[in-house]
């Protein structure tokens, strides 16, 4: 076939599906977000931020975001760190840990469900060292900040991974003669770091921050799983509208604000950590 | 402690070696940086560990108090489990979808994949940025709609609706991933096939395919992971087909605690077998997807 | 017969022109090399001729037969990659083999060939092994096997000894002529090398900034270099060259000695000779030592003549220090004149 058109035929696929299964549901999306009926309004989303959960839902997302995402980055960066010297058990240890990676949200939070539940773990052990003497219902409303704490620990459980595998990715393309050159000049291991790999890793430090950024905005799974109703975030409240309530405009409504957050911070990241041109490896 | 003031408290092999505080430090440090290592494992692990232990016990075990540390290995919980109404052909439901999801997803991701190795064309830029940005995308909220779209053409409540709406999400990761395992075959040996004697068509079946074999298995198992996962989309998609992951979310409030244990815990095997499936090619297929 | 004809092809990547309007024909059984400085177009061309690349413009003929609208597989050509191109997941039996397959030969027949082409360069004991159990000269060897193998027309290398070490590169370069010489294959042969070109080709295609600036035999080329370019690419060291004004009646001036030249009507010509070319004279150019370099089998000399760097290749038995003035002569009949304007010879 024409060397010319080839390309074209070849990537027609994805470009149909993802006009079909992409572009089209979020148009859709967007119109049923802006229109009651047939007439556009602004109903829906006044309908749902002026909800009491609103404000309440909003601001445990981003709290468990901005509590989770900075922990998760700095232990990927250790992590990725601690790989890249180590000579002896090297895929052992990424092996292990990497296994979140496979992991759901939902099988997270049942994970860290059998350690905080009532009759779990934590309780066993708590009485074990006579620390209390019968177990507490710590996921309950009475506990807030526990419900809380278990929700973030299964998150940077569940998802460090997929920001260490970015950054070890990253770090395994910095050419070795830069650390050399550096030792060469007596930079302290620390100052490598700091000078070498942070810099050099700023398209990974982006890729990894952007997907985990998303990802957190869309957590579901975990808090449904642990907190149920005690934690209200935005997705859950999404879920709520489509299948509780039976209404779908909402539910767009509560989508696209999902959406907007998600893009404004995808933006914000990109700019913060933005490569100079001609600056990459 | 982090890695990086562990590291700045050694001092480099500098004058003298034989001195005994450097000596010291510096297996100070080992032991830090040993230690700090399997603790991240045993960070890892035990939480899985405690989940198995809670499948391979009897119910009455799970819902007793205090919890023994270590399984006794009583089926009790997964028959219950197989036995309980609907969640046998949830997990069928599972395996389907994430199958069809990672042929949909190989299929239509790795011809762009190609592509976008060994052609110079107008619009690679924008297409490549469009596969990035849906990557940047909540895309399990996209199920909102389609669930409209699919009662009209019948899609809904199928294992092939859902299946649609999981290949979105593995095509960003398929066509990159399959892009950066191109780009790692030399041209020239296709070229060397051309001259050989075999069209396009043959020299990718009879050079490329064998050696980008492995890679694609991976990025499958990536799709089927992806898919096998999901639990928005499957929840919003399906109600009398549920996934796995669709029927535990729905039972979270009703179900018993050994239930949900067990259904955990089946999701979770099938992730440990895949990861370590695949774990030679993760980090260079994100090494390459990343630029 | 499989005479090579390429007729006005040019080849333009974007807005950069790779190839300017090239007419070269290479007779049945012919050894040509290109031969050029890095980035010249030598590749591009010889993968117009493959059809790896299509050209902007013109025509490509192998053999009576216009060819250049055809694939690669319909060409009855083979080629040799600079990093071999050795299938990593097929022994070298299959990798020889690769191509007769293709055609669909009986077993017993791949056989045979695969045989016959191996013990020819002597890997008959490797069929069994996969490329990455390979040395790099021994994937050389596979790579030209493969391409034997397969009986072609035209055989096409690109720089198919410049990723080996230099005294691999010259025992391959002995072998592979005799080799090739042998299958009575046209061949063309891509190198930056101008010592490989010179003792392998039976003509050499001169190529700068995608042009072909000369094509002759080895010996005409280093003799009678057609351009400047020419002289000063290739001989190590290159040619001098020293301006010339005209005294009149095929008259010119160099470093005020009176020269036989052209008899041309230019204002300025340049005067130039091979280092090898000069030798110590009673009367001559008058040539202050600058550098004095000796080399064993010579002495190379770089001087300064007339304000000109100039370099003079001497016997290693005499003793020359710098600073000191020798007078050199030039062997007359290898003079060469070039026409500073146009940088093409004067005859
Ligand atoms: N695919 C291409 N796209 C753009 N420019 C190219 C391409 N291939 C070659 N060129 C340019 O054409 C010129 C000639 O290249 P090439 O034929 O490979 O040179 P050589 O083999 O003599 O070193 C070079 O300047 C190179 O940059
Ligand atoms: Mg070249």
């Amino acid at each position: 076939m024409n060397a010319r058109i080839l390309p074209y035929v070849l990537i027609l696929p994805v470009t149909l599906f993802l006009c079909v299964f992409f572009l089209y549901p979020f148009v859709l999306v967007a119109k049923q977000a802006f229109s009651t009926g047939a007439c556009f309004t602004m109903e829906n989303f006044r309908e749902v931020t002026t909800y009491w959960k609103f404000p309440i839902s909003m601001r445990n997302t981003l709290l468990l975001a901005a509590a989770v995402v900075p922990i998760q980055l700095a232990l990927s960066l250790l992590m990725a760190t601690m790989v890249t010297r180590m000579q002896k058990g090297r895929d052992l240890v990424l092996y292990i840990w990497t296994i979140p990676l496979g992991i759901s949200d939902l099988a997270a939070g049942l994970i860290w469900l059998a350690i905080f539940e009532q009759s779990g773990f934590l309780n066993t052990m708590m009485n074990g060292l006579g620390v209390v003497d019968k177990p507490v219902n710590f996921l309950s409303y009475q506990h807030p900040g526990v419900v809380f704490l278990a929700i973030a620990l299964a998150e940077i459980w569940r998802a460090t991974a997929i920001m260490l595998v970015i950054l070890v990715a990253g770090i395994g393309l910095i050419p070795k003669e830069y650390y050399e050159a550096a030792e060469v000049f007596g930079a302290s291991p620390w100052k490598r770091f700091l000078r070498i790999t942070l810099p050099m890793l700023r398209p990974s430090l982006q890729t990894a921050l952007v997907l985990r950024v998303i990802l957190a905005f869309e957590i579901f799974a975990v808090v449904a799983a642990l907190g149920g109703t005690l934690f209200p975030v935005l997705m859950g409240e999404t879920y709520a509208y489509q299948f509780d309530l039976l209404n779908s405009g909402a539910a767009a409504a509560m989508a696209l604000i999902i959406l907007a957050i998600s893009i404004g911070f995808t933006l914000i990241i990109l700019r913060v950590l933005r490569v100079p041109k001609g600056a990459s490896i | 402690m982090s890695q990086a003031s562990m590291a700045a408290s050694v001092p480099d092999p500098q004058p003298d070696p034989d001195a005994t505080p450097a000596t010291n430090t510096r297996s100070a440090g080992r032991f830090l940086y040993v230690s700090g290592v399997v603790l991240l494992c045993a960070w890892v692990i035990v939480p899985i560990y405690f989940l198995m232990i809670n499948t391979l016990s009897s119910p009455e075990t799970v819902n007793s108090f205090p919890k023994p540390f270590f399984p006794e290995f009583d089926l009790g919980s997964l028959t219950f489990f197989a036995g309980f109404a609907g969640m046998l052909s949830a997990l069928k439901n599972s395996v389907l979808v994430a199958g069809m999801t990672m042929v949909m997803s190989i299929v239509i991701g790795a011809p762009a994949g190609y592509a976008l190795s060994r052609f110079e064309f107008r619009g690679k830029g924008t297409f490549r940025l469009l596969i990035l940005l849906t990557r940047a995308f909540p895309l399990p909220l996209l199920a909102l709609p389609l669930a409209v779209m699919f009662i009209r053409t019948g899609l809904d409540d199928t294992a092939l609706g859902l299946a649609l709406v999981h290949t979105t999400l593995a095509i960003p990761f398929s066509v990159l991933i399959t892009f950066s395992l191109f780009s790692g075959i030399p041209i020239e040996l296709e070229e060397a096939a051309w001259t050989l004697g075999c069209t396009r068509l043959t020299a990718f079946q009879k050079v490329v395919l064998p050696l980008i074999l492995p890679g694609i298995t991976a990025s499958a198992i990536f799709a089927f992971v992806i898919s096998w996962n999901e639990v928005f989309a499957a929840a919003v998609l399906t109600i009398e087909n549920r996934t796995l992951t669709a029927f535990l979310l729905q039972n979270l409030d009703t179900s018993p605690l050994h239930l949900k244990f067990a259904g955990g815990f089946i999701l979770v095997v099938p992730a440990l077998i895949f990861i370590f499936a695949v774990r030679k090619y993760l980090f260079a297929m994100w090494g390459i997807a990343n630029r | 017969m499989a005479e090579i004809q390429i007729k006005n092809v040019a080849k333009t990547f974007g807005a950069y022109q790779a190839l300017h309007d090239i007419n070269l024909t290479i007779a049945d059984q012919e050894f040509m090399v290109l031969l050029g400085a890095s980035g010249c177009g030598k590749s591009t061309l010889l993968r117009i001729i493959a059809g790896l690349e299509t050209a902007t413009s013109g025509e490509v003929w192998i053999g009576g037969r216009r060819i250049d609208h055809l694939s690669p597989k319909d060409r009855g050509i083979a080629m040799v990659f600079q990093n071999y191109a050795v299938f990593p997941h097929l022994t070298v039996f299959e990798n020889i083999g690769f191509g007769l397959r293709m055609q669909k030969l009986p077993n017993d027949e791949v056989t045979r060939r695969v045989e016959r082409t191996a013990s020819l360069m002597h890997i008959d004991q490797l069929l069994k092994r996969y490329s990455g159990e390979l040395s790099g000269g021994q994937r050389q060897r596979v790579a030209v096997a493969r391409a034997l193998a397969m009986e072609p027309d035209v055989i096409l290398m690109d720089e198919p000894l410049s990723n080996l070490d230099a005294l691999l590169r010259m025992e391959m370069r002995a072998e592979l002529k005799g080799v090739l010489a042998e299958s009575k294959t046209t061949a063309i042969y891509v190198t930056h090398d101008q010592v490989e070109a010179m003792s392998m080709a039976d003509r050499i295609s001169v190529m700068h900034q995608g042009r072909i600036v000369q094509a002759a035999s080895p010996i005409e080329v280093y003799r009678n270099p057609s351009a400047e370019f020419v002289a000063s690419f290739i001989g190590n060291p290159p040619m001098n060259f020293l301006r010339a004004k005209p005294a009149g009646a095929g008259k010119w001036t160099v470093a005020g000695q009176l020269f036989d030249g052209p008899t041309a009507d230019k204002p300025e010509l340049q005067f130039a000779i091979r280092p090898e070319d000069m030798q110590p004279a009673a009367e001559g150019l008058k040539a202050t030592a600058k550098v004095v370099e000796p080399l064993g089998a010579h002495l190379l000399v770089t001087c300064e003549i007339d304000g000109s760097l100039f370099r003079a290749v001497l016997d290693s038995d005499m003793t020359v220090r710098p600073g000191e003035v020798l007078t050199l002569a030039p062997q007359s009949n290898r003079v060469r004149w070039f026409d500073p304007e146009t940088t093409l010879a004067v005859a």
